[in-house]
């Protein structure tokens, strides 16, 4: 039976957000990071960011011609694995190393589940941890500058020269740290070049209603406290790493974190926790990409237990 | 008028109607045409005067066909004689029930529950509060926001009637703040009255929702699968209201209604009465028909509406409004896998889980959605809506519902 008229189920109006419009937000509020990453770095940045980005999306297009699904590149996720992969990588890897762990991303973490929105861990860390793990002296030996402003002094990261610091065995003026670590900063990761900017791309992010504030803000704070409560340098362990990078970009991954606001609280709270640990209570200097990793796998269990009370929930009379 | 007139025999919730007319018979406005001996059922009435040209299944909004009056209007609109209650008689509970039930009511917020039935609460579940929804039922309709200021005072005698019926103290009327004329208009009329309150309300879906408007005006919640009655409350639609007071005044039935005729398809956005019976094709005609390139034809609003494929359905006594879209306004939706952002779970009225919900009905997994309380659902629609993968909520959801009723029924019988 043809009909002029077109049917379809209720409702008949949308509120026209899309997945794209989502990841197009996420990649305008990284946009300026990437830019003074860019102008930190220079080449290197630029190599591994493109990289990084065209090997997730051929990946990604590849497999999911393979399993004969619709190529959805589009939507943008791959991509922003890809620059997120970039972005916890320090600026000198060789160009292969993008290649590798933007495959491993999009194949292990993301089309081994099923694809967007089945898998459990967030890929881009998926892709981390196994460059990590494969070629560790390529991580460790890839910083672009070992805070040269800071003179003489050749640990890797802000957060490990804070760590000898405080054993001691290194002296230096703190205000130079923050200032270096608030507008620009070439001693870390690509994505950790300007706190500053980094809480831009957030607050862009929360006010665009593209992520809940809820992550963030519990992720940030608890590490603030605990860092106060265990006799460490509060704004230090705020600014230095890749904590706000974590905690605006990735730990807020809708398809690896909580859904409901209750479980969002208890996952903030549990990744700030977990980070405090690794920090202080492991030789590790940094953990903030291994927490979001541990808990990911958390992520349903909570909601499980969180979930909102349900209207009418009351006694009858 | 329309070159025919179509009553379905079952226009509520609750068993069908027999038609007590034959084929040729000539019926007068008003006359009684089906009724039905069940408890729960309402009869109903011609709109027109004419000839009975048919009893046959005809199309409605559910895209199937169900038994139907069909009745050739002559245009002379010969009405019978009405006879409503006098003032004391009013006053008798009985004779008020019996009065809504000749006269064919039911809810029309667009449930359709037979009225008399709700006037009868269970003896052991006293009502305190009686409320009248005027908080539209979906963006787009505007039909309350009429009636408030064409039958201001019938809906006020109609609350009346029900407080006094079902022996309720207080008496609410919930207005949109965005009606601000409607609000002035029935606080003069009901300044004199101690007992009967004007609410106004954030005009903001779905408030016109019966669980969430008791939750908004008397800070209670109905409990999970109870009725209003379970916490002392209920509440009728404000067309309903007006009805009641027709019916019980001046012994007039249920056979025409407000409706909004909307959407920027039409030519021309407006309320109008229309007869019941009267196929939503005149109704668009009469209004000023389409304008521009038609998409889709709604009955009902765009939130849990009914998108037609046959424009000869008629308008019955729960149909709201008709909302046309233009082609360029319609857009067929491409659901795809849920990306767990829990937009659809922050703003669910009934606070649950529409995401975990619709994986679990998509791989079959019925019960697990009943442990999920798919059953307390209202269909709001507000899930979809803001879902960025447009997934189907409310195809799988009431899939599921059917399928876990189908269950119940068979593990009762």
């Amino acid at each position: 039976m043809g009909s002029e008229y077109v049917v379809s189920a209720p409702p008949h109006i949308r509120s026209g957000e899309t997945i794209e419009k989502l990841m197009a937000w996420t990649f305008l509020a990284l946009s300026p990071v990437v830019i003074a990453t860019i102008y930190a770095f220079g080449f290197y940045a630029f190599r591994t960011i493109v990289v990084s980005i065209i090997s997730a999306i051929a990946t990604e297009a590849a497999i999911l011609k393979y399993r004969k699904m619709p190529i959805v590149i589009k939507d943008g996720s791959a991509a922003i694995t890809g620059l997120i992969l970039a972005l916890t990588l320090p600026p000198k890897v060789p160009y292969w190393i993008p290649m590798a762990g933007a495959f491993m991303a999009i194949f292990f973490g993301k089309q081994l589940f099923g694809g967007l929105g089945h898998n459990i861990f967030n890929p881009a860390l998926v892709g981390r941890a196994m460059i990590v793990i494969s070629w560790p002296s390529i991580m460790t030996s890839s910083w672009f500058t070992t805070l040269k402003e800071l003179d003489g002094i050749t640990t890797a990261t802000p957060l490990a020269a804070f760590k000898a610091v405080k054993a001691g065995t290194l002296s230096l003026d703190i205000s130079t740290v923050y200032k270096t670590l608030l507008f620009f900063n070439r001693g870390s990761c690509m994505g950790e070049v300007s706190a500053l900017l980094l809480i831009l791309g957030g607050v862009i992010l929360i006010a665009r209603k593209v992520i809940d504030w809820r992550i963030p803000v519990f992720f940030i704070g608890t590490v603030f406290i605990m860092s106060l409560l265990t006799g460490n340098n509060g704004p230090f362990n705020l600014l230095g790493g890749a904590l706000l990078l974590g905690a605006f970009f990735i730990a807020t991954d809708p398809v690896t974190s909580p859904v409901t606001r209750k479980a969002k609280v208890i996952y903030g709270v549990c990744l700030g926790l977990v980070t405090i640990l690794i920090r202080f209570y492991t030789p590790n200097p940094e953990g903030v990409m291994y927490t979001i990793l541990f808990m990911n796998a958390f992520a349903s269990l909570i909601d499980r237990y969180a979930r909102p009370i349900k209207y009418g929930m009351v006694k009858a009379k | 008028m329309p070159e025919e007139i179509i009553i379905p025999l079952l226009q509520h919730i609750g068993a069908q109607t027999s038609p007590i007319v034959s084929v040729g018979d000539r019926v007068l406005v008003g006359q009684k045409i089906a009724d039905s001996e069940s408890l729960v059922s309402a009869p109903v009435h011609s709109s027109v005067s004419g000839e009975v040209k048919a009893i046959e299944p005809r199309m409605t909004k559910e895209g199937t066909k169900s038994q139907s009056i069909v009745i050739a209007p002559d245009g002379k609109q010969e009405e019978v004689q009405f006879k409503g209650l006098s003032g004391e008689e009013a006053l008798d509970p009985e004779k008020v029930r019996l009065a809504v039930r000749e006269a064919g009511i039911v809810g029309m917020g667009g449930a359709g529950f037979p009225t008399h039935v709700k006037l009868t609460p269970p003896k052991d579940k006293p009502i305190t509060d009686v409320i009248i929804n005027g908080g539209e039922c979906e963006p787009y309709l505007a039909a309350d926001h009429r009636n408030f200021l064409e039958f201001g005072e019938k809906i006020i005698d109609g609350l009346k009637i029900i407080m006094n019926t079902v022996g309720a103290k207080n008496g609410y009327l919930g207005i949109e703040t965005n009606k601000i004329d409607a609000i002035y208009h029935i606080d003069k009329l009901v300044a004199s009255e101690a007992n009967i309150k004007i609410i106004p309300l954030v005009a903001i879906y779905p408030q016109g929702a019966e669980k969430q408007l008791i939750e908004t005006i008397l800070e209670k919640e109905v409990p999970s699968g109870g009725l209003p009655s379970d916490v002392g409350a209920l509440v009728h639609n404000a067309g309903t209201a007006a009805a009641i007071s027709d019916a019980v005044r001046l012994g007039r039935p249920l056979i025409e209604r407000t409706i909004s005729v909307s959407g920027y398809g039409m030519a021309g956005l407006t309320n109008v009465r229309a007869k019941i019976g009267t196929p939503i094709s005149h109704v668009i005609k009469e209004c000023g028909g389409f304008k521009g390139k038609t998409g889709k034809v709604i009955t009902g609003g765009p939130m849990t509406g009914v998108a037609l494929f046959d424009l000869s359905v008629p308008v019955i006594k729960g149909t709201l409004g008709v909302v046309v879209f233009t082609a360029d306004d319609t857009s067929i939706p491409n659901p795809r896998s849920c990306i767990r952002c829990g937009r659809c779970v922050d703003i669910c009225p009934a606070r649950i889980m529409p995401n975990y919900i619709s994986q679990y009905i998509e791989v079959d997994q019925i019960d697990r959605a009943d442990d999920f309380s798919v059953l307390d659902c209202v269909e709001c629609g507000l899930c979809s809506y803001v879902c960025p993968a447009t997934r189907p909520f409310i195809q799988l959801i009431r899939h599921a519902k059917a399928k876990i009723m189908a269950e119940r029924k068979k593990e009762e019988n």
